[in-house]
């Protein structure tokens, strides 16, 4: 039932109404609102339950298992969350002198520093608010770095076929024609392709690696040449970081400017869609032009600098300075770790994915690149099943919903057919691994047995598998108030 | 080890079923030239209890003055359900409701505040949150160039009256797709954008007009003149407002005769705290005509195979993970945990706790502006009406002043608006919500007295 049919007229949560006040107004009669709008009338606690109860018609990784590849769906640790939510750091005022704010100040002038020494840039600016944010400051750096030497033919942004679609429409956002670069049979970027592709009117290459398909991209050197070479530069997409974090720097492979994304490598939480932070890394020829604010320190002070301090920055992306309540839980996570901790992630996470590799091609799953080594992610395809079976991808998962499984990542990335991109992170004890694959194989056979039954999956969850053609064709995103049940 | 279950005896089961020796033997296909030393720049991991006394430290060195600035960033009584529900294990660690069977939660609760959303802006439809307010201005800019079917100018009118930090964080945003902000001035009598200055644009061609309610000074624009302007002129109307104002003053969707094309703006009002400037959320509404140029998720209502029902992502062909290059937008993590904080937020207000607390804000503006112009070298600037910040000129350095209330009297005393409009002079926009006590605008207003008096 939805919050707007619980609701009855002239009832309120009276502890949150504010007291009255007599001062005057001096609002004009023709500015005013006469439409009373259409918000719930009810009590504290019907709220409280209506929300706590569609809470429970939710996954999450506090109650099950997640292994939505890609997204790096870790343990949020609470402590990040209790102290992040210390009323001086929830009530500070963006604006404040920075007199006001020292202490968090300090926490994001480290923050920077940890992220410029676990990728191995330059310099980081911490504000744009998520990974697609990231993206397009990055790829406006590059595009600024071009324009600032007259070198304005570079018109082409290089995008594997693999690549998250935040990067081709990151590029366009930036005024930037995109060009496909296909994926050789191994998994990794088809060099003689690249080659082909490169020239003057090249501005960068936007890579993720380990790259989407769950394989490290072994030419990335090569790559990095044939780009630099051809005076292009390369963009990291920092989505698969957990892999190497520790291990291999961005920087250290050759790339210009990257962007991470800390609801995933670091551990904030994400919140059912976002929020999420987009970090920037640079090398040393980006740094002017670097989004701001960032965080500097000007005599024994910690400050934000701006505009003036850095006159070729491409600019802002938001109004202040970013998603700085998830920053912090960044950084605490980040200490709570350490240097000894970091590494860790990328051990337990590699080892985790491989060992789930090996055992679901063990009871009759197909990897999409069995001859290579997963990173922390890797692909199934069910190609082979679809064919003989007539069950998908897509049956698969909506079945280990009814297992209590959250389904991994499905038909992404697109060149692989039927796949499932699954990504258990570091956070998982091997119980729970033995679980999804015990369940794994047990559907495979059930597949066998009965693909009508797995077509028909989800049975258990609040509802049944949707029509989401009906949901376009009939579009219906607004309550109505017309609708109410007497 | 932090975070991570392991026992000796799992990794050595592990690393056997793998068929290697030791877990760095899984990094083999990465090449050893590549292989990075220590991190030691980084600092020892601590554990939780260093690291809670490392913060409690941290945020001890913050305080909390006595805030009276607000110039897009406002503070509000937040209810204590709305973030013990928000940060619930269920909605905190959940992630884009990509499958809708096991995310019904989250989508019903998306599905919920477009309705609320809708509804208090007066619009057909809304997307299930942008960034903030400052970029979904951004995105309302380019969404308008889009759908403008009228006209292919790339030009969008930008009233002076509108937050200056927003329109930076545009022209960041649309300058390389070759979009243009154009200048509208404002009266300086009354702080609202100048409808003769508009005349002599009239007759050229431009894609959208943005019109802010309030606008930056806090004053409440000419909305209806303007909305009609832009649509005699054949553009596009784009508003921006705060949505709190929205339970008080005429929402965007009843302007003139029929209503604004699109909305947006900052959602932080609505039960999410200042910290620090974020995370916050940016929100967007439109007419349904052009929904499907809408940036952003989309949550719809439809039924499952039995026919109960059940909410699902939807326009997902707008999106980048679908249409790639050709998306609207590049978006994909969005604000999802603030609008959750929203939406319990306006369910708990309900209509007419938000209009008590839109109006408590209102009255006590006009109460410090009232009580601090008694103060002599304090004035008032503009004459318009003002929802809750108004701007006032003092006989002394802006800049300073703000300085040492904070410094020396734990007081931010407004925002100075010397740098972005020097031709105000000293002047400083203030603001109180319903969270300042007449105790508290005496306060301001004695230590004011004090400083101009020296």
């Amino acid at each position: 039932m939805l919050i707007f049919e619980q609701s009855h007229t002239g009832r309120a949560s009276n502890a949150q109404l504010p007291a009255d006040n007599d001062a005057l107004s001096s609002l004009p009669a023709d500015a005013l609102r006469t439409t009373k709008p259409n918000l719930p009338e009810a009590s504290e606690m019907q709220v409280v339950r209506h929300f706590t109860r569609l809470s429970q018609k939710n996954f999450s990784i506090d109650t099950h298992f997640y292994p939505l590849g890609s997204c790096t769906m870790k343990y949020n640790p609470r402590a990040c969350n209790t102290l992040a939510s210390l009323p001086e750091f929830t009530g500070r005022h963006p604006l404040g002198p920075s007199l006001h704010g020292q202490g968090f100040l300090k926490c994001m002038y480290e923050l920077q520093g940890m992220l410029k020494e676990v990728t191995g840039m330059q310099a980081v600016s911490l504000c744009p608010a998520a990974g697609a944010q990231g993206e397009f400051a990055g790829v406006a750096m590059i595009k600024a770095y071009h324009d600032n030497r007259n070198d304005t033919q570079r018109c082409e942004i290089l995008v594997p076929d693999a690549a998250h679609g935040t990067n081709p429409a990151s590029a366009v956002m930036c005024g930037y024609k995109v060009r496909e670069i296909p994926t050789g049979k191994n998994g990794d970027v088809d060099i003689d392709a690249l080659k082909a592709a490169v020239g003057p009117q090249t501005a960068g290459i936007m890579l993720t690696n380990p790259s989407t398909l769950g394989v490290f991209d072994r030419k990335i050197k090569e790559i990095a040449g044939i780009v630099h070479e051809a005076g292009g530069l390369l963009y990291y997409d920092g989505a698969n970081l957990n892999a190497i974090l520790g291990k291999v720097r961005p920087g250290d492979m050759g790339f210009d400017v990257i962007h991470m994304n800390l609801h995933k490598t670091f551990s904030t939480p994400h919140g059912g869609g976002g929020p999420g932070a987009g970090p920037v890394g640079v090398s040393k020829r980006l740094k002017p032009y670097m989004p701001v604010p960032i965080v500097g320190k000007k005599d024994q002070q910690y400050v934000l600098l701006d505009e003036n301090d850095c006159p070729q920055s491409i600019g802002r992306m938001s109004a202040f300075a970013g998603n700085a309540g998830v920053l912090l839980r960044a950084y605490i996570y980040a200490r709570m770790l350490g240097r000894e901790g970091m590494p860790r992630v990328a051990d337990f996470a590699t080892l985790n994915a491989n060992y789930l590799l090996k055992r679901l091609m063990a009871v009759g799953y197909d990897a999409a690149y069995p001859e290579r080594r997963a990173t922390h992610e890797f692909i199934l395809t069910l190609k082979k099943q679809a064919k003989e079976l007539g069950v998908t991808a897509m049956d698969v998962a909506k079945r280990l919903l009814d297992y209590d499984f959250h389904a991994p990542t499905t038909y992404f990335p697109l060149l692989i057919p039927e796949c499932l991109l699954i990504e258990p992170t570091e956070t998982e004890a091997k119980e729970t691994l033995d679980g999804f694959i015990d369940t794994m194989a047990k559907i495979l056979v059930e597949a066998e047995g009965d693909a009508q039954l797995l077509k028909q999956a989800p049975y258990t969850l609040p509802v049944r598998r949707l029509d989401d053609v009906k949901a376009v064709k009939q579009l219906d995103v607004v309550w109505k108030k017309t609708e109410v049940k007497q | 080890m932090p975070f991570i279950p392991h026992s000796e005896h799992d990794i050595s089961k592990m690393l056997s079923t793998i068929g290697v020796t030791s877990i760095d033997d899984l990094f083999d296909e990465i090449p050893d030239n590549l292989r990075c030393g220590n991190l030691d720049k980084i600092p020892q991991g601590l554990n939780e209890m260093e690291v809670t006394r490392l913060m409690r430290e941290r945020a001890a060195q913050d305080g909390l003055p006595l805030c009276f600035l607000g110039a897009g960033a406002y503070e509000h009584h937040i209810p204590a359900a709305v973030w013990e529900i928000t940060t619930r294990g269920e909605f905190y660690s959940a992630y884009t409701p990509y499958q809708a069977e096991a995310s019904q939660g989250t989508l019903q609760l998306l599905y919920e505040y477009q309705s609320m959303m809708a509804s208090l802006m007066a619009m057909d439809v809304s997307n299930a949150s942008l960034y903030d307010g400052a970029s979904a201005l951004a995105e309302a800019v380019l969404m308008s160039v889009r759908a403008n079917k009228k006209s292919k100018s790339r030009k969008i009118l930008m009233p002076r009256s509108i937050n200056p930090v927003y329109r930076s964080v545009t022209e960041a945003i649309v300058k390389n797709q070759a979009i243009e902000l154009i200048d509208v001035s404002y009266d300086s009598a009354t702080g609202q954008t100048d409808l003769t200055a508009l005349q002599q644009f009239a007759g050229e061609d431009f894609a959208a007009l943005v019109i802010p309610q309030p606008n930056f000074f806090g004053v409440i624009e000419n909305v209806d003149a303007l909305t009609a302007w832009a649509t005699e002129s054949k553009m596009l109307s784009v508003a921006v407002v705060n949505p709190m104002a929205m339970a008080l003053l005429k929402p965007p969707g009843e302007w003139a005769d029929e209503g604004v094309d699109i909305v947006c703006g900052e959602g932080q009002p609505l039960g999410v705290p200042l910290a620090s400037g974020g995370p916050y959320f940016g929100f967007m509404c439109c007419k349904q005509q052009h929904v499907r140029q809408m940036p952003g998720r989309i949550i719809g209502r439809t039924t499952d195979l039995d026919g109960k029902e059940g909410f699902t992502l939807t326009l997902q062909a707008r999106e980048q993970h679908i249409r790639r290059s050709k998306a609207t937008s590049n978006i994909c993590t969005n604000q999802g945990l603030l609008v959750t904080a929203a939406t319990i937020y306006m369910s708990l207000l309900g209509p007419e706790g938000l209009k008590k607390v839109a109006l408590n804000s209102h009255k006590n503006t006009q109460l410090l502006l009232n009580r601090l112009t008694e103060i002599k070298g304090v004035s008032a600037v503009f004459k318009a009406s003002t929802f809750h910040e108004c701007v006032v000129q003092v006989e002394t350095d802006a800049k300073l002043l703000i300085e040492q209330l904070a410094k020396e009297h734990h007081i931010l005393g407004g925002f100075d608006l010397s740098v972005d409009y020097a031709e105000l002079g000293n002047a400083l926009l203030i603001c109180a919500t319903e969270t300042r006590t007449r105790e508290d605008i005496e306060r301001f207003a004695t230590t004011l007295e004090k400083i101009l008096d020296n």
